[in-house]
Order: structure tokens, then sequence, then C-alpha cells
């Protein structure tokens, strides 16, 4: 299976998450993930998925199908241009007196924030690509993790040039 | 002009040209109706909302027009669904305009409350809820505008109740301006002259053409296309009609229960030309089988489809009405003699054809369902509507009825919607009142939606309904007789239930016919009487469709049948 990240301009109408989630389940697609947001056009939504597939075929199917929605304004295949990706993850973990040093330890190491402290918990916030995350996961499954909570990669091409003039 | 939604809705309908609404009036549409009284605008008030959406499709597929349904909120939408689906996968334009509640009362779980919006999104080709009475008019233009170009399909919309009657400034656009729609599916052409080159080429070339050259009203274009080429052509179900039945050349439909030749010239062909079809796996038989040998060029409008099922070789993507009359004048500008070419492929094909015809034994006092549907279309004139309902009914029309023209041939291909036949005929007749319109049904469909009886009565409509009444359900019986050990579990309809007098009941006459000479004494007379009729055709019970591709296996397995 392979990753590739969508980016897809859309109305910023109400129904078109409907419409596009909608459109991925009855097609049987595999979606990693899905975040949407306001763009620098008040009229138009950008929805990040990523999506993952067997073949080249299936992507085009993916994408030729999601183009079909009528408030589908513009699709663009982040993973073939050259482009960032990043993601956001907030960790809400146990941590008492005597463990609290070395996750502070793990999150300076991962250039990780602490955005929460309790007498029993902390929560840690990290933007990075997606290996990163799962890395830091990965480390932090050893202490007791409370509530993980991930946004979903989001992306933009590098150079000047936005997605909707590509 | 400061008018009411309701009004506005109206108004809209006219400046797009509607001239019937087909619908079921409830709470939420009162506004709406009350207006529609005062315009005395065209309605069609069926007996269920399921029968005025497939009339509306009926209307739709007979004319080429968008077919426009009324309904009601909650029940009355979600009745609307089973055809709104229908007409999706077969492509069939329709605006449905839905009443919802009103909107201070959306999302409480109200009164006849659904969501139809979510409910209707994987059924249609957009939609629409409208809460704010200024967006109407600019949403019904979108949706006529979406509905009938490119490849054409059903729009909702749905508007809440108080937006009828909230007063607007009316002014109908007269443009849309959709970001990600625009409706031009110009393509490249480029990859016609590809398709010219692969037909050069080629030795064995076969035309499969399918709906899309009906819905496109390019049928002339192709008929003109196969007289130059002089190659075999064959069709999907939905394609019947495009090529004369009839025509040299002309194989019939392929597919699980198409022609011997049609199937075995798709195995054998070195040259596919697929011509607005989508691949269906009645049409495939066993996928990773289908046509072997041949090289493969799709022509299409709905870039999705290309590769989904069957990967082709070669793509001409654009709308028919753009890539036909190209592809036919380069062919025609060709200096080669296509027809000498083809000629020995071509006498190989038609050669199969007569060794193996559609057939059925004529054995016994009974009638035969295939002889019946003949004795049908020889009684019929060439600008004669069919019409079917689903299962083995459909399969022997669609084998035996000779479809001259296309939109002439009516029948519930994706969805396979038992039920549709009788709403639909009704459509057809509404929409082509000066031709003749003959369904043919089962006595299991036909009970899915008999309620539309009182319609065709009440409307005085002229449809002829050919019951091929077998006392089953006859495609789950064949298949139980050939995959489950006769097991005819649930599938025998040996009740008590009178058709005649069904019929008699909602102001139709009724007529049954038994023995085989009626076909020539009673059938040529029941026909030509004025005014709707139903037939019901003792025939019997145990007879198979044939030739059949049963599931899975390849277009050349065919359990072959007949004389």
């Amino acid at each position: 299976m392979e990753k590739y990240l969508l980016a897809v301009l859309v109305d910023n109408k109400p129904g078109v998450l409907t419409h596009v989630s909608g459109l991925i389940s009855r097609r049987a697609f595999n979606i990693e993930s899905i975040s949407a947001g306001y763009t620098e056009e008040p009229e138009v939504t950008r929805i990040n998925i990523v999506v993952s597939v067997e073949s080249e075929n299936e992507l085009e199917q993916v994408i030729n199908q999601l183009s079909k929605l009528i408030d589908v304004i513009k699709i663009v295949n982040l993973s073939k241009a050259e482009s960032i990706a990043r993601e956001l993850v907030m960790i809400k973990i146990r941590a008492t007196k005597e463990n609290r040093a070395d996750i502070i330890d793990i999150v300076n190491v991962f250039r990780a924030k602490i955005v929460d402290v309790t007498k029993e918990n902390v929560v840690i916030e990290l933007t990075g690509q997606q290996h990163k995350i799962d890395a830091l996961v990965e480390v932090l499954s050893e202490y007791k993790i409370i509530e993980i909570a991930r946004t979903g990669a989001i992306a933009l091409s590098r150079g000047p040039v936005p997605v909707k003039n590509m | 002009m400061l008018i009411n939604g309701a009004q506005a809705v109206l108004e809209s309908l006219k400046k797009e040209g509607v001239d019937v609404v087909f619908g079921y009036p409830g709470g939420a549409v009162l506004t709406l109706y009350d207006e529609l009284y005062k315009m005395n605008f065209r309605h069609i008030l069926t007996r269920h909302e399921q029968g005025a959406v497939h009339a509306a499709d009926g209307y739709a597929r007979a004319t080429g027009k968008v077919g426009v349904v009324f309904a009601t909120s909650g029940p009355g939408a979600t009745n609307l669904v089973t055809g709104i689906a229908t007409a999706a996968i077969d492509s069939v334009p329709l605006v449905c305009i839905t009443g919802q509640v009103g909107n201070p009362y959306i999302g409480k779980d109200s009164f006849q409350e659904a969501d139809v919006c979510g409910i209707t999104t994987p059924i249609t080709k957009h939609n629409y809820l409208v809460k704010d009475a200024k967006t109407l008019p600019r949403v019904i233009k979108e949706a006529f505008f979406i509905a009938r170009t490119g490849r054409p399909g059903p729009v909702v919309i749905d508007v809440a109740k108080d937006v009828f009657d909230t007063k607007i400034e009316y002014e109908y656009p007269v443009k849309v301006r959709l970001k990600g729609y625009n409706g031009d599916y110009t393509g490249n052409a480029k990859e016609i002259d590809a398709a010219v080159e692969a037909i050069e080429q080629a030795k064995r070339p076969l035309v499969f053409v399918g709906g899309g050259v009906v819905g496109s009203d390019m049928a002339n274009e192709i008929r003109a296309i196969c007289e130059r080429l002089a190659a075999p052509v064959t069709c999907t179900l939905l394609g019947l009609g495009s090529v004369s039945a009839g025509t040299k050349g002309f194989l019939g439909f392929a597919g699980m229960h198409g022609s011997y030749a049609a199937n075995m010239a798709i195995m054998n062909a070195d040259l596919l030309l697929c011509i607005g079809m989508r691949f269906s796996d009645r049409v495939t038989g066993k996928v990773s089988e289908f046509a072997p040998k041949a090289k493969i060029v799709h022509f299409e409008i709905d870039p999705a489809e290309v590769n989904k099922n069957v990967e082709v070789d070669l793509r001409v993507l654009g709308d028919l009405r753009w890539s036909l009359p190209i592809l036919r004048k380069k062919l025609f500008a060709r200096a080669k003699n296509f027809a000498a070419e083809f000629a020995p492929w071509l006498e190989e094909v038609t050669k199969m054809q007569a060794e193996h015809p559609f057939g059925y034994s004529e054995e016994g006092d009974v009638i035969k369902p295939a002889a019946l549907i003949k004795k049908v279309s020889e009684l019929c004139d060439d600008d004669t509507i069919a019409v079917t309902d689903v299962g083995q009914h459909q399969m022997w029309a669609a084998q035996f009825f000779d479809v001259k023209q296309p939109r002439h041939f009516l029948t519930s291909g994706g969805q396979g919607t038992m039920g549709y036949g009788l709403p639909a005929a009704m459509g057809a007749k509404v929409g082509c009142p000066k031709k003749r319109v003959v369904l043919f049904t089962g006595d299991g469909s036909i009970m899915m939606n008999c309620q539309e009886f009182a319609t065709i009565a009440d409307n005085d409509l002229d449809v002829k309904v050919v019951v091929v009444h077998n006392s089953i359900l006859g495609m789950v019986g064949q298949w139980q007789r050939l995959f489950y050990s006769h097991h005819y579990s649930q599938s025998e309809l040996k009740g008590k239930t009178d058709f005649v007098k069904l019929a008699e009941a909602m102001g139709v006459k009724g007529y049954r016919l038994t023995k085989k000479e009626e076909l020539n004494t009673e059938l040529p007379r029941i026909l030509a009487e004025e005014g709707a009729a139903l037939i019901d055709v003792i025939v019997p019970e145990e007879e198979d469709v044939l030739p059949m591709v049963p599931g899975g296996k390849r277009l050349d397995q065919m359990v072959l049948g007949g004389n």
C-alpha cells in the first residue's frame, strides 16, 4: 500500500464534507487521514486527504471520483510535487514526580512542547512529519498515555505556486 | 418581481422548459402545491412517491428532457430513494424538489423530518438544502444545468418549508457559475486520431455501444460509423435501439443473457470500440478475461469510468456529441476499404449469429414468454416505446423485442429495480402521447407499484401492460433451479391474486390469455384497442432465460439453450 497526500480545494458550502466523506466510504477507498480548514479565499475550503492505495490505477480512481463531485474545485497530488507535509499531535500522558524529568527529556529531544501540566499529567504538543510523530508516540508508549489527538497531515507545495494554480 | 419561494420554483421550472411535474403533496410542500394550483401547472398525481420518481425517469428517458418530481419531507422524500438510485446508475437527468421541515425545526427530529441530503448524497449527481429563499433561483438554475449536462444524473433540491412562503426579489440567473463544474466536455482530438489509427490496424473490430449513445442522442452518428466500417456491432442493455434491430452486423446485446454471437465476438475481437459504457459486471462476465485478444478503446464522458472495471488501451475522453462526429468524419476521410478488410470477420460472426440466434422451444399448447414478446414486437410499429420491469421478462424483452430506435427501450439496467416498469411506462406516455407504449412486466414486478394503475386510468394514459405471468419470481427461481438444488425458497407466487380484477378495480381494462392460439386471435385486437389495458398472459413456470453466462464465468462459457 502506497500513501499519497491529496490537496482538495472545495466550495466552502454546507454539505461539502458530507459529499466528500460519503464518496470515500461508498467507493470503499482507504483513507489514512482527512482534515479540512479555511484558506486564503473565504469561499474555498481546503481538504487534506492521505489516501492509501494498492496501485497508481486506484489512485487515479480516487482522484477521478472526487473530481466528479460538483463542489470539488481542484485536486492536486502533493506527493508527486515537491512539498512539505506536517501533522500536529497532542498527547496527554500520566506524569508523576518520579518520571516527569524523563518525559521532559524526551520532549526536548523531539523538540516538542509541554503545553499543560498538572500534578498527575502533562500534555505534549508536537508538529512534524508523520514518521517523527509516530516515533514520539512509540517512545512515550512506555509511559501511561491517557489520550492522543492527531490532525492528520496537511501539506503545501514548495516554491511560490499555490495548489489552485498548479 | 416580488414573489414567494413557491412561485419562484414554478417560475424557474417554466424558464427551464418544464411542462409537467410528477409528484405527491404533503405538509412541507403545501405552499408549493397552492401556487401550482393557482398557476394551473401541469402535474401528474401518482399514488406513491416512488411512482412519481420512476415516472419522471421514464419521461426523461423517452424524451431526453429533465424529469421533475415533487415530494414532501420525511417519508415523501425517502420514498424517492429507489427511483433516484435507479436514475443515477443509468445516468438519467432528474430534478427532485422535496419539502424539508421549516428552518427552526431542522435537526430537532421534527414531524416528518429526514436528512434528505444525507440520505441522497451517494445516489445523486449533486444535492442542495435550501434554507435561504434568496438562493432558490440560483440553486434551481444550477440543478437543471448539472442534471442535463455532462454525464446526466439526478439532482435533489431539499427546500425548507418556510422558504416556500418567503418573499424574494425574483430574478432568474442567465448563467451558471460553478467553480468546480462547467459542463464542457470537449476532449483532445489527438485521442480520436489514436482510435482511428487503431481501427486502421484492426482485422477483427467490434463496436460496443452503451447507454451513453442513447443519452447523448448520438445513435445516428453510430449508425453512420457502423455503416462506414461494416464491422459487427453489439450493445449493452441500455444501448438497445442505438442500432436498429435487424441491421446487418448487429449481433444483439451482450453480457450475461446476451447473444452467443455478441459474447463470442467480444472474446475473439482484436479491437473493441466501447462507446459510452461502463463495463458493468453484467456485461463483462469474468472481468479479468474480458476481451482477452482485443485492444480496447473507450469513448467516455466520465473520466472515473475509464479503467474502473476494465483496463483499457486507449481512451477518448469527452462528450460523445463532440467525439463521435469527429470520429465519423475522420473515418470517412480515410481511403481504406474497411468493408473489404473486415468482411471475413463480419462473415464469421454473422455465421455464429445465424447458427445460435436467441431461441426457445415451441413445444406444447402453452404460451412461451419468448413467443409472446416476439408476437407483441411484430404487432408494434417502429415508433413503439417498449418498457420493462426487472427479471426474466426483462431479458426476454431485450432478446426478442425488436427495438428500432434509441429512447424506445426503457429499462432499469444498473439497479435492476423491480417496480420500475409501470410508472416508467406511464411517464413515457406522458412525454410521448402520440407513441404507443407497451410495458413488459412479471407477476412479481407488477405488484411493486401496481397502485399506479389508478394514475394511468385517471389520466387516460394508453399504456398496454403485458404481464408475463409464470407464478414465480422467475429470475430468482432460475438461479435456485440452477445453483440451489431447485429449492424455490420464497420465490413461488401461486397465490390468489387476480391481475385482471386488480386492473379493473383501478379503472384499467383487463384481459387474460392462456392458450397459444390467443396470441393470434386475441392479442392483436387487445393491442389495437384504445386506452390502457392489462394483459395477464399465463406462461409456464420453469422456463430459463438462455443463453446465460453464470456469475464469475467468461463470456464464452455460456450455457446455451433454445432450438
